[in-house]
């Protein structure tokens, strides 16, 4: 049933951004237990676009760190509707630093249209906080599974998604920019989104043949915002396999490096074929 | 024969350098290629030997120009010392992006270089050093497949070597025309200078301008020691974004060096002309800069 859906990346960017889609707190919710909420950066705010925090998944303790969008729209402004700032970014650092203090694996969700772009975001140092959680999430001994649910814009996306392996919903989109960004910077022409949708390779099923993904999500028709239920009985399912493995890892720090430094990689050329 | 090589390598910088002058300045081949180059900001007229003995600094008012990896390179490096490093690395078109492999063929024909890094080793001040640049003319140094390679492969050079890292980033970030695979470069840049730092090696990160988006989230802010040029355009966002963004227009000096320096993300605003002694200064500090050798 889920082999040949003709839905169009168009479309599949539309459901991911859908509203209702289910997010990080949906999956806290639904998948985990005891969930204790880490709350700001320890440096001088909180950012609640990004949900970090501890709890028990099966009985056994993982951190859980999540980008979000908030119900409402008050949440959503609080939230930058889904753009994390410096301080989020930070907050996450604290979760990652104490998962690895504790032995602990992460779990990510990420929904994010990209990190937030505003005068003060700058002034503290996205890149630099966005920077810094590569550099840590490339260390961490400890096993990181990054699923992406909704939407993963660009580096902020990426942020919290250097997985030793990363899931992906089925409906949801995942680039280097949004479509509309893309289409304005390629083609001075932002209306043309739709047109950017179809030659970005931004879905689930482009994304694992380009090996930057390992695992599709399958979502019930309608995509998972319509059984959110039944897509998080599959997110748990997926999310136990793939912890069980990902334990037995002698070196998750060394595994997570090679992934990364293979990305692309089928596409380089050094030269000496085409001389 | 030691002084043959060196004396080779020197000769091909040179010619490389030269193929630059094609732009920002007219054809050679042109008679009629003006003498006097205005400077964009100061409107002073000054004359093109001036404009190259300065390292295309206004002479007049200390405008930093934009300078092509090559001529960096010949800027810092000593004489002779210019060794590049995986010269003929390219990608391919994974998006299979329409006009894609035609815009890189005519670059590649008008710059001399084949992508928009070059990564080489050689010496400063006497010390050796790995030293990767990126140049702004090639799709604004955006960060695709090749280019996040070298600056890993850079990396990893240096650790083997026990070589201090140096890069010169001009970047817009991203490029878009590899879709995805250029982002997960942002991964694989902060994750090989990471390993290379956890060695005991000894980055330092200049920015130049401009260093912008997925440069800037990566290897760019993760220098042990972070230099830039004087009025370099840094930051994450593009002024244009953010400006569309909080809807109002951005105060002036915005994400400049010397912004970022206030801000505590730059520890030296270092004008061009200082740039190779700052360098050689920096390196003896850090004499055993590299990698070191009990780590596995």
């Amino acid at each position: 049933m889920t082999q040949v859906e003709p839905i169009s990346p168009a479309r599949r960017v539309a459901l991911a951004r859908e509203p209702g889609r289910p997010g990080v707190s949906g999956a806290v919710e639904a998948l985990f237990t005891d969930f204790f909420e880490y709350r700001g950066d320890r440096l001088c705010a909180d950012d609640p676009a990004v949900l970090a925090g501890v709890a028990l998944f099966h009985g056994r303790p993982v951190t859980v760190l999540g980008t979000r969008k908030g119900a409402g729209l008050e949440q959503n402004l609080a939230c930058h509707f889904g753009m994390p700032t410096p301080e989020g970014y930070r907050k996450a650092l604290r979760a990652m630093d104490q998962a690895e203090k504790f032995g602990r694996p992460i779990l990510t969700f990420v929904d994010t249209p990209g990190a937030y772009p505003g005068l003060e975001a700058e002034a503290r140092g996205q890149g630099a906080a966005i920077a810094a959680c590569l550099a840590r999430m490339s260390t961490l001994s400890v096993p990181l599974i990054a699923v992406i649910l909704g939407e993963g814009g660009s580096g902020g996306a990426l942020a919290l998604a250097m997985g030793n392996r990363v899931l992906m919903a089925e409906n949801a989109v995942y680039s280097v920019l949004s479509p509309e960004g893309f289409a304005s910077i390629l083609w001075k022409d932002s209306s043309r989104a739709e047109e950017a949708c179809g030659v970005m390779k931004l879905t689930a099923g482009d994304l694992r043949q380009l090996e930057v993904i390992d695992r599709v999500l399958s979502e019930p028709s309608g995509g998972a915002q319509s059984d959110p239920a039944a897509f998080w009985r599959t997110l748990n399912a997926a999310l136990t396999e793939e912890l069980r493995a990902a334990e037995k890892l002698a070196d998750p720090a060394r595994h997570r490096q090679r992934r990364f430094r293979a990305m692309g990689n089928s596409w380089l050329h050094t030269g000496k074929e085409n001389a | 024969m030691n002084d043959w090589f060196a004396a080779r390598r020197q000769r091909m910088l040179r010619l490389k350098v030269r193929r630059e002058g094609e732009r920002p300045f007219s054809p050679r081949t042109s008679a009629a290629a003006p003498v006097f180059e205005q400077c964009p900001r100061c409107r002073q007229a000054v004359t093109r030997a001036r404009w190259e003995k300065n390292g295309l600094v206004c002479p007049e008012c200390g405008f930093h120009r934009p300078v092509g990896a090559y001529r960096r390179l010949s800027l810092v490096l000593d004489e002779g010392s210019f060794q590049e490093l995986a010269p003929d690395l390219t990608a391919g078109d994974p998006l299979a992006f329409p006009g894609y492999g035609e815009k890189l063929a005519g670059l590649r024909r008008r710059t001399g270089l084949r992508e928009a890094a070059v990564a080489a080793r050689g010496r400063i001040g006497g010390l050796p050093a790995v030293v990767a640049v990126l140049d702004s003319r090639f799709l604004m140094g955006s960060m695709g497949v090749a280019v996040g390679e070298k600056i890993a492969r850079a990396a990893e050079t240096a650790e083997k070597a026990r070589l201090p890292l140096i890069v010169f980033c001009a970047s817009g970030g991203a490029r878009m025309q590899e879709g995805i695979l250029s982002l997960m470069q942002m991964g694989k840049t902060a994750a090989a200078v990471t390993r290379f730092r956890e060695k005991g090696g000894l980055y330092i990160a200049c920015l130049t301008h401009p260093t912008t988006g997925g440069v800037t989230a990566s290897f760019a802010m993760l220098g042990d020691i972070t230099l830039a040029e004087p009025e370099a355009l840094i930051g994450f966002a593009g002024p244009r974004v953010i400006e569309q963004t909080i809807g109002q227009t951005l105060p002036e000096g915005f994400q400049r060096a010397e912004y970022l320096q206030e801000h505590g993300f730059v520890d030296a605003v270092v004008p061009r002309g200082e740039m190779r002694d700052t360098l050689a200064r920096l390196l003896r500090l850090h004499q055993k800069g590299g990698a070191r050798r009990d780590a596995s």
